[in-house]
């Protein structure tokens, strides 16, 4: 068993194309590319909107003299 | 790879965009330190982030659709459909995007182009620091980075783009196809955006923000100079012979060529980068009084005025028409910032957008009825090709989606940090937690020291 599809390389290179594991899956491996992608925008927005948040409220207290 | 001279072929055209991109990333390292050497303080470690991540947005998006839309495009929507079979090979999941030992190009090609892909974003992100959301930014690399920048590449930088058959458009080195457009772009999203608080006093007059450390600012753009040596070289094709182009060039000499397939050296390319970088030196030295920022910024700006020609003019008039780009380019920038307020912070849309847009209308008078094609029927350089050229490349496909885009985000309250931040500084909110140390140890000292005043 091999996931590119060869077990040695006792082969013509002329005959050989791609050397990927999991050939085949090529869409699912996108589709999770793209999950991955908007996910990121989606955590990364979200903790933008907290740091700001944050941040003003920190600035808008008053500081403590004690 | 059948027989000997095909194999080396090969194998040099592949190690030649190789080390064309690793000479490219000099430029995304350049624009950082440029970038955060023009910021303040506050904002150091923001600006910097702001620019990094561009990398990896733009590398996911350009391998997601990017290079698709770049072979799918020439001839849409305008003059023919989507070309769905030449985009077969570049989609995500072809066979060729990934180790395929029957493919040693589309690798070193894809990241040829995804290197300009990053320059184009990185130029849009130095004239919008201090005050932009990051999650605001990030959205318009992606688009113009992975879209519209591929979009005009479709049209105006491949052999086969309609720009280039219908007006005889010629843009070897990117004056408009990455220049005008990343200018365009950046000028619509400021335009919407605003100035940065206190750029303008009560009566309308632009104060000086002064980069914070004009060293690091040198050896920023040096490091662009350099990453652009890279960038030209991989606009060239390196080697190939008249049959493979299969156009109108007789005989069997080989050569190299620009995007469009017609004849250059690398010999003629790196005569024009040296003189059209020295024209903007000299006139950007005289314009700007000796002011460094400009100086600097004027080499890049003849640079990048000459580029559309620069594989065939004569050194001389690369030098020439450097300058006379940096010196449009200088006086367009402060009239702009007059005029409609407009707060460029690293000189972006001058540089590179105004630069750029003066360089296409140059080269259509000096190249007049030059082939723009080794292939039938396609039309001659010209001046008006040239000129609508320009207008779409900073206004179609650079200023007008930037601005659509950046008052969505306005309208959402999406796009600008609040105004107690942009006072406090960006690095504030992102590292509130060492700012608040820093600002308790300061406390402390203070009061030991009027403490131990009182003792003694």
């Amino acid at each position: 068993m091999s996931t590119i599809g060869y077990q040695q390389w006792a082969v013509d290179l002329a005959q050989v194309t791609s050397i990927y594991p999991f050939q085949g899956s090529e869409i699912v491996m996108t589709i999770i590319g793209v999950v991955f992608w908007l996910g990121w925008h989606k955590v990364q927005f979200n903790q933008e909107n907290q740091q700001m948040n944050g941040a003003s409220e920190v600035e808008n207290t008053p500081s403590d003299t004690s | 790879m059948d027989g000997n001279l095909n194999a080396l072929t090969t194998i040099f055209t592949e190690f030649y965009y190789w080390v064309t991109v690793v000479f490219m990333f000099m430029i995304h390292v350049g624009f950082c330190l440029y970038e955060v050497s023009a910021s303040r303080h506050k904002n150091h470690m923001h600006t910097l982030m702001k620019n990094v991540m561009i990398i990896p947005l733009v590398t996911i998006t350009f391998f997601l659709f990017g290079w698709w839309i770049y072979w799918t495009f020439p001839n849409f929507p305008l003059f023919g459909t989507l070309d769905l079979d030449a985009g077969q090979n570049n989609l995500p999941w072809s066979e060729t995007m990934g180790p395929n030992l029957n493919d040693h190009i589309t690798g070193v090609f894809w990241a040829a182009f995804l290197l300009f892909s990053w320059t184009a974003a990185s130029i849009v992100s130095g004239s919008v620091i201090e005050r932009i959301r990051s999650s605001a930014f990030w959205i318009h690399a992606i688009l113009i980075g992975s879209v519209f920048w591929v979009i005009d590449a479709a049209w105006g930088w491949h052999y086969a783009g309609w720009m280039v058959r219908e007006l005889g458009y010629h843009d070897a080195y990117a004056s408009g196809v990455i220049h005008a457009i990343a200018g365009g772009y950046a000028l619509g999203v400021l335009t919407v955006l605003g100035p940065r608080i206190g750029k303008f006093d009560s009566n309308g007059v632009a104060r000086i923000i002064p980069p914070h450390n004009p060293w690091l600012l040198a050896v920023g753009i040096f490091m662009i100079y350099t990453g652009f040596w890279g960038f030209y070289a991989a606009c060239n094709v390196p080697i190939i012979s008249p049959a493979l182009i299969d156009g109108q060039i007789t005989g069997a000499t080989w050569t190299a060529t620009n995007i469009y397939l017609t004849p250059t050296t690398l010999s003629a390319i790196t005569f024009n980068f040296l003189m059209s970088l020295s024209g903007g030196l000299m006139a950007a030295y005289i314009v700007s009084k000796g002011d460094a920022f400009w100086t600097f910024s004027g080499g890049l700006a003849g640079i990048i005025t000459a580029s559309a020609g620069n594989d065939l003019y004569h050194p001389i008039q690369a030098l020439l028409i450097g300058a006379v780009g940096v010196i449009c380019a200088y006086k367009l920038h402060y009239y702009v910032e007059r005029k409609f307020k407009i707060d460029d912070a690293v000189g972006a849309v001058a540089v590179h957008g105004y630069a750029g847009v003066v360089g296409l209308i140059i080269s259509g008078f000096v190249l007049w009825g030059v082939p723009s094609s080794p292939f039938e029927g396609y039309a001659v350089i010209n001046p008006i090709g040239q000129l609508l050229g320009a207008l779409i490349m900073f206004g179609l496909l650079g200023f007008l989606p930037a601005y659509l885009v950046t008052r969505v985000q306005s309208s959402l309250g999406i796009l600008r940090i609040p105004e107690t931040i942009e006072l406090k500084g960006l690095d504030f909110v992102e590292n509130q937690s060492r700012e608040l140390a820093e600002e308790h140890l300061v406390a402390i000292e203070k009061e030991r020291s009027v403490r131990d005043q009182t003792q003694s």
